[in-house]
């Protein structure tokens, strides 16, 4: 069973459910994000995780023990919130030695073990500066100092990163994946950033309006989506409305694939397909034809968007030191067919 | 002179022929003043002395005004300390509504008059007033409130109350909510956040505060002087009365000279406190 878990979780403000019916079981040492855009209840779930916001409905369970209704102050958890919320008046070290106070850690164990995290974070030489003295990265390894310190069972991280500008972002990325593999923490991140998730958990939660739709490793929720919005929402995705008829499924009077056998001929079906799944032939040639309408240059790749008969088509082609098709140029699109997802259905809009 | 000179003068001159005519003058004439001799006969005299401020600070009856003076503004400021900075913090707690609405209420004091104020407070702590009234109700008696150094300090710390809970409530709108939550999350109780979290970094709005409230109560004069009476006199209503009763406009002008000047000796203190506490704070 899981170490931490949450059975039924559901938080209601004033009749509106910001959390509805959750459930997830955490694994002692695992590392996963709760992904979802602002407002579908994420940083709500953490926080009742954290004991800051009390549940409606429901139990969260912490290595076997009912910690629903516990006091923040007596869980235990570390928590780095979005704003870091670091002490002002205090300087790093009394900032990341707090929580050792607050436990009565003796003051020769508390120094020692105040410089151990700062070493591990790479701020051991900051010790003595105020928080208003760093900058937004070195605040955060702070914020991530202060919060393990004191031996959390669970780590909660709240948009970690989302204060950082892109370069610092991916370089934070790595080192919280290493300091969470150091330490062997339980680790619970909340982020509305779906590559930061992909990059740095071992399992991802998708909440879609105060629920998980999706629970599982980053790859398989890449490649098999369990839902329309997590497709658009994880990654770049083409869609293509189509019909299900003679021995295939149309789009636009072209037979694209096959069709699931459980849906009758006639019904509306939506096909899917991530950009990098295609690839360029030359004109007539392919699956499909169309023109290509735009081209951007991303540096490991280029990003086309191709126009065809079913509406305009992303697709992602690897830099290999040849430059694609030019914009206005004719092409044909090809592809594996195990990779266009077929659903029954218009597809609804994400 | 050279235009780049004369401009930041110019514009300078407006508020500097303000401040000097309204505040520099009178206090050099009122300093002048200090220093004539006076005679009951014949009034102020041309001639130079010491006199009055040897007499004031000789004479038992002057020091004890002063002394009342300096014990009622320190415990104004200490008990408006005490229901201020938590005041603060609720108000800073509640939702939107309700935080204006109680912000009002707080503020909305300061739109009448001190004057109506103080006959107020006359009305309800006087022998026959509400308070009296309630007390006899339930067996206490008639308790002597109007007239009595109680009656200042209370009417005292409810006009002075908003200049307390504004500087507090202004440094606790700085305060990241989450602080003190993030305080909670490391083991800290609420009475361990609030003290070790949240006191320290409001301190600066406390000690500003307070010093508005003790500068301000120091120099009452129509409360002390409706409340207090014609005995209890501190020391504004002391310098009115030498003014205006004794006519020794010289004694008056030597006492208000004194009470500036332990007024300024003790708040230019406290001021230094406070702006170390800042440098070390704010950096």
């Amino acid at each position: 069973m899981g170490f931490l878990t949450l059975e039924g979780v559901s938080k209601v403000y004033g009749g509106l459910a910001a959390v509805r019916d959750v459930d997830l079981a955490v694994a002692r040492g695992e590392f996963v994000s709760l992904l979802g855009p602002s407002g579908c209840g994420k940083t709500t779930t953490l926080q009742m995780i954290a004991g800051l916001v009390e549940p409606t409905a429901g139990r969260i369970g912490l290595d076997g023990r009912d910690i629903t209704r516990e006091k923040p102050n007596r869980r235990g958890l570390g928590v780095v919130f979005q704003s870091y919320a670091l002490f002002p008046h205090m300087t790093v070290a009394e900032n990341v030695a707090f929580g050792l106070e607050m436990r009565k850690v003796p003051r020769a164990e508390r120094d020692r073990r105040v410089a151990e995290m700062l070493a591990l974070v790479h701020l051991a030489n900051l010790a003595e500066r105020y928080p208003r003295q760093l900058s937004g990265g070195q605040r955060q390894r702070v914020a991530i100092a202060r919060a393990l310190v004191i031996a959390p069972p669970v780590l909660l991280l709240d948009e970690p990163l989302s204060n950082l500008d892109a370069k610092l972002r991916e370089e934070m990325q790595f080192e919280l994946r290493r300091i969470q593999r150091s330490v062997g923490t339980t680790t619970i991140m909340v982020t509305h950033d779906q590559a930061e998730a992909l990059s740095i958990s071992d399992r991802v939660v998708v909440m879609e309006a105060g629920r998980m739709t999706q629970i599982d490793a980053p790859y398989r929720l890449y490649e098999q989506p369990a839902t329309a919005f997590i497709s658009t929402f994880v990654g770049k995705m083409n869609r293509l409305a189509g019909v299900w008829g003679d021995g295939g499924v149309a789009v636009a009077g072209t037979v694209l694939a096959s069709a699931p056998a459980d849906v009758a001929a006639g019904t509306a079906v939506t096909a899917w397909i991530r950009p990098e799944k295609l690839h360029l032939r030359p004109m007539g040639e392919g699956r499909l034809a169309g023109r290509v309408a735009s081209r951007f240059f991303l540096g490991g790749h280029w990003l086309l968007t191709v126009g065809t008969e079913a509406g305009d088509i992303l697709v992602s082609v690897p830099n290999t030191g040849e430059e694609p098709a030019r914009e206005g140029e004719p092409i044909g699109l090809d592809w594996e067919p195990a990779s266009l997802r077929v659903e029954a259905g218009a597809g609804a809009a994400a | 002179m050279n235009r780049s000179v004369a401009t930041p003068l110019m514009l300078a001159s407006p508020g500097a022929v303000l401040f000097a005519g309204l505040v520099i003058v009178p206090l050099v004439l009122t300093l002048i003043l200090s220093f004539l001799a006076y005679d009951h006969g014949t009034g102020i005299k041309d001639s130079w002395t010491l006199a009055h401020y040897m007499h004031v600070l000789s004479d038992s009856y002057y020091l004890g005004i002063f002394w009342r003076t300096l014990r009622l503004a320190a415990l104004t400021t200490l008990i408006c300390a005490l229901i201020g900075a938590p005041e603060a913090y609720i108000l800073s707690r509640m939702r939107s509504p309700w935080r204006s609405v109680f912000l009002l209420v707080i503020i909305g004091p300061l739109l009448v008059s001190v004057v109506v104020r103080a006959f107020g407070w006359s009305m309800l702590l006087g022998s026959t007033g509400l308070v009296n009234a309630a007390l006899a109700a339930v067996g206490l008696g008639p308790v002597r409130l109007l007239y009595t150094e109680t009656a200042i300090v209370i009417a005292l710390v409810h006009v002075m109350l908003p200049f307390m809970v504004i500087p507090v409530w202004t440094a606790l709108q700085k305060l990241d909510p989450m602080v003190e939550a993030a305080a909670w999350t490391l083991g800290a109780s609420r009475f361990s956040a609030l003290r070790r979290v949240v006191m320290p970094q409001v301190s600066m709005g406390l000690l500003s505060g307070s010093l508005i409230v003790f500068g301000l109560s120091a120099s009452a004069f129509a409360i002390p002087g409706l409340l207090g009476g014609r005995r209890l006199k501190m020391a504004a209503t002391l310098v009115y009365d030498e003014y205006m009763h004794e006519l020794n406009w010289p004694l008056g002008a030597a006492i208000a000279i004194l009470v500036l000047v332990a007024n300024l000796v003790i708040m230019l203190a406290y001021n230094r406190a406070v702006e170390a506490r800042a440098r070390r704070m704010l950096g």
